[in-house]
């Protein structure tokens, strides 16, 4: 069992996923005898706001929430969130983004607000260590858009002290039986995302 | 067994394995998931959603005195409601243990304010314990029904929003059966006429003297030492956040968090140089800790509002002087705001387009449709609490009327909750509001419960049911009409009908939430590009599925496109569209 903490945050807009996300990867932690917290915050977010998950894993955890600073990993279903979440990472840690990109009815109704141009390109003047995916095309290719989510833990899984059997094993255990095969694959296809060779 | 629950699926666990009988209280964040987890998970509890926390409350007292243990559950405004039933409980004491949820939610994730309940359990002299983790959840559940029924009161279980949602491994245990009481006459204690309650509220002070020495030698209380010069006493989720950012230090972490023992923090501060209270919100325990002579801070260095972080408490222990740690600074991402927003499809929107229009005053109240207040909608003047849209419209119309007039809305969950007696009000003192109960058919907001006219219990059973409109005529409401929402003409004329009609008028909106009991999924819509101008008047209804376009009119400004996955087919973008745009999927052929 690795000696040190690991906390990821996962953000998103409600509807996307980002609690299933957390629970798989709380799965995973338990299955290997870690302590695990987690928190998010229920109610108003599911109804288009902001999501966020905290998941937190070691042999002893405190908070349920990440100090902000000392994210391992940031987990983005949607790229502009993943900007707005990027100062919660750590020096060295990792961010995650799905190239996603949902704009709210507040800045296409006004004037006042306007959605970034580059998010990535945001997150990647912050840091050199950035994995950003068209999670949502691949998924499409697989033929469902939900599948983002697996994707997004396929490329989170070399940064977390798992096996990708132990993986594989929570995904068998977690997806409904007619979907498993489909979530492998998107499993599979997450792993192959690499940092991008440009920020390395 | 160890299992991953939140706070709020531990209490569950918790009821069940007390052996308590009647699980009983009304939807709110973030205590909601309690008795839905005993009614999913537990069908051997009896559980039920009452119409309000009064109510709710009320039940549970008549459980305990019936002899049965009792678990009544709300958040922390709901407690404001069943405060009568609370505090001459408080008096009487419990037959079977009574042990109460109120959970605070600090930062207001989705309430109306953040008071700070704890001051509740005080007001009320009875005692409460302060879970910092699901595992204190259940475990302090457990030891809430021993405390009640050694020291017959009843006992609140003080959460937050962090410590009902955050999830943590617990250990569960067998189920038990709970003490076997039966109800036992006794006037003396249980009927609160003038001469009984002055002899119970001696008994009340007794317990609570009792209780203090209780709390010198309660396990709940857990002095840690490290050897540390620097003391922190903290409780709840906030001794999460101290010990992640200071593990080093010195520890006095409260689980019976009213009464304080005070002999025991006394010694403890006296062996340290620094000590830090850290609690969130108000300073319960500071005052009180300083009320006695004790010398500690807290406040002044963490603030009153909002909720803890590991990153605050970081602060303000550097800021003191007694932790030398880098706090990163805040963020300087500047984004626009992601506020939630009504669902595709969702019939309050129809409502909301008309009485934006109308350019009413419209009093609003506490659901989904407070959403309605944001940009664009635009469209309420008032959110107070539950209920409280009549009496305001009432209140409003009465002292200087409204050119336009004076419109309440108001959810059909709510209604049952406490609009029923403003709308007596409204009949009784003729009031010439316009009251528009948007009756969706479900709690939808807190995750869509059931309430009295959806015909289902919580355990699923079929139900008594209310119907919304006897109930209104019976009342005296001689204009009623009902309205489809997903109409915006019939909703524009309805509504303005019936503000100019004089006395009270009841409109009941007729369309189910979208999101339950199933899917209204019709045809969707999509938008003509070659139709559409660009003039933004279906982004000004805030509909989560219409999106900019890439393209633009002559002016830069974006077009329209629909998500297909999101539309549900309710037609109101199309009906508003001045280019006649915006068409049926199937009626849109391309050459």
């Amino acid at each position: 069992m690795s000696d040190r903490n690991y906390s990821i945050l996962i953000v998103g807009v409600g509807g996307q996923g980002v609690l299933l996300a957390s629970e798989l990867i709380s799965a995973v932690a338990m299955e290997d005898g870690y302590d695990v917290k987690k928190s998010e915050v229920h109610g108003m977010s599911q109804r288009g706001g902001v999501v966020s998950s905290h998941v937190r894993i070691g042999k002893k955890v405190y908070s349920p929430t990440i100090e902000y600073g000392q994210a391992d990993v940031v987990l983005a279903f949607e790229q502009a969130e993943g900007l707005r979440a990027i100062d919660w990472l750590k020096k060295d840690g990792v961010a995650i983004v799905s190239r996603t990109q949902l704009v709210p009815a507040i800045v296409t109704a006004s004037k006042q607000f306007s959605y970034p141009d580059d998010p990535v390109g945001m997150m990647k003047a912050r840091t050199d260590r950035v994995i950003a995916a068209e999670a949502d095309k691949i998924a499409g290719e697989l033929g469902n858009p939900r599948l983002v989510n697996t994707i997004l833990l396929g490329a989170l899984s070399h940064y977390l002290p798992f096996d990708e059997a132990q993986w594989l094993q929570a995904i068998k255990a977690l997806v409904k039986p007619k979907f498993v095969d489909v979530n492998l694959t998107a499993f599979a296809r997450g792993r192959e995302l690499k940092l991008d060779a440009a920020t390395v | 067994m160890k299992e991953l629950m939140s706070g709020n699926e531990a209490v569950a666990r918790g009821a069940l394995e007390a052996g308590v009988r009647m699980a009983v209280g009304y939807p709110g964040t973030p205590s909601t998931e309690i008795l839905e987890t005993v009614a999913a998970r537990y069908p051997t509890v009896y559980c039920q959603w009452s119409p309000n926390e009064k109510v709710a409350f009320e039940v549970g007292i008549g459980a305990s005195i019936g002899g049965g243990r009792t678990l009544v559950t709300m958040k922390h405004v709901g407690l404001n409601v069943a405060a009568d039933p609370f505090m001459t409980f408080a008096y009487t004491g419990v037959n079977a243990g009574l042990v109460f949820i109120s959970a605070d939610d600090p930062a207001m994730h989705s309430s109306q304010n953040e008071q700070d309940n704890r001051f509740f359990a005080r007001f009320a002299q009875v005692p409460f314990l302060t879970p910092s983790d699901s595992a204190e959840c259940r475990s302090m559940l457990l030891d809430g029904y021993e405390l009640s029924e050694k020291f017959d009161t009843p006992v609140m279980l003080h959460m937050t929003t962090r410590i009902s949602h955050s999830k943590g491994i617990v250990e569960t245990q067998e189920p038990s059966e709970g003490p076997d009481l039966k109800f036992v006459k006794d006037p003396s204690k249980y009927v609160m006429i003038p001469s009984h309650a002055r002899e119970r509220h001696l008994v009340v002070e007794d317990r609570l003297a009792r209780l203090k020495e209780l709390a010198e030698t309660s396990p709940l209380n857990v002095v840690e030492n490290n050897g540390s010069r620097i003391g922190i006493i903290t409780g709840g989720v906030s001794y999460q956040y101290s010990k992640e950012v200071a593990p080093d230090f010195d520890y006095f972490k409260i689980g019976l968090g009213y009464p304080l023992p005070m002999k025991k923090i006394a010694d403890f501060v006296s062996k340290h140089d620094r000590v830090i209270v850290v609690e969130e919100l108000e300073p319960f325990w500071e005052d009180m800790i300083k009320a006695e002579g004790i010398k500690v801070e807290g406040k002044k260095y963490l603030g009153v509002q909002g909720e803890f972080s590991p990153r605050r408490v970081a602060m303000a222990l550097s800021e003191a002087g007694v932790l030398e740690r880098e706090v990163p600074e805040a963020s300087s991402v500047d984004l626009f705001p992601r506020p939630p927003v009504l669902c595709p499809g969702c019939p309050h929107r129809g409502a909301f387009m008309a009485l934006r229009k109308l350019k009413v005053a419209v009093t609003g109240d506490i659901g989904c449709y407070t959403l309605g207040v944001l940009q664009p909608l635009n469209a309420l003047d008032t959110c107070i609490c539950m209920g409280a849209s009549i009496g305001n419209a009432i209140g409003m119309e009465k002292v200087k009327g409204s050119e336009r007039g004076t419109v309440a809305v108001i959810g059909d969950s709510t209604f049952f909750h406490s609009g029923i007696t403003g709308l007596v009000d409204a009949v009784y003192n003729q009031s010439n509001v316009t009251v528009v109960i948007l009756d969706n058919r479900a709690t939808a907001m807190t995750g869509g419960q059931q309430h009295p006219s959806t015909g289902k219990t919580l355990m699923g059973h079929d139900a008594g049911v209310i119907d919304i409109e006897t109930l209104c005529r019976a009342l005296g409401i001689k204009n009623f009409r009902r309205l489809d929402a997903y109409d915006y003409d019939a909703a524009l004329e309805t509504i303005k009908e019936e503000i100019d009609k004089p006395g009270p008028s009841v409109i009941l909106t007729t369309r189910p939430c979208v999101l339950m009991p199933k899917r209204i999924m019709e045809e969707p819509y999509v938008v003509d590009l070659d139709l559409c101008n660009g003039c933004s008047a279906c982004f000004r209804i805030s509909c989560p599925a219409i999106a900019a376009a890439e393209q633009t009119n002559k002016h830069g400004h974006p077009l329209a496109v629909i998500d297909e996955t999101l539309c549900t087919g309710c037609t109101l973008c199309s009906q508003i569209c001045p280019e006649e745009a915006i068409v049926l999927k199937s009626q849109f052929v391309k050459a």
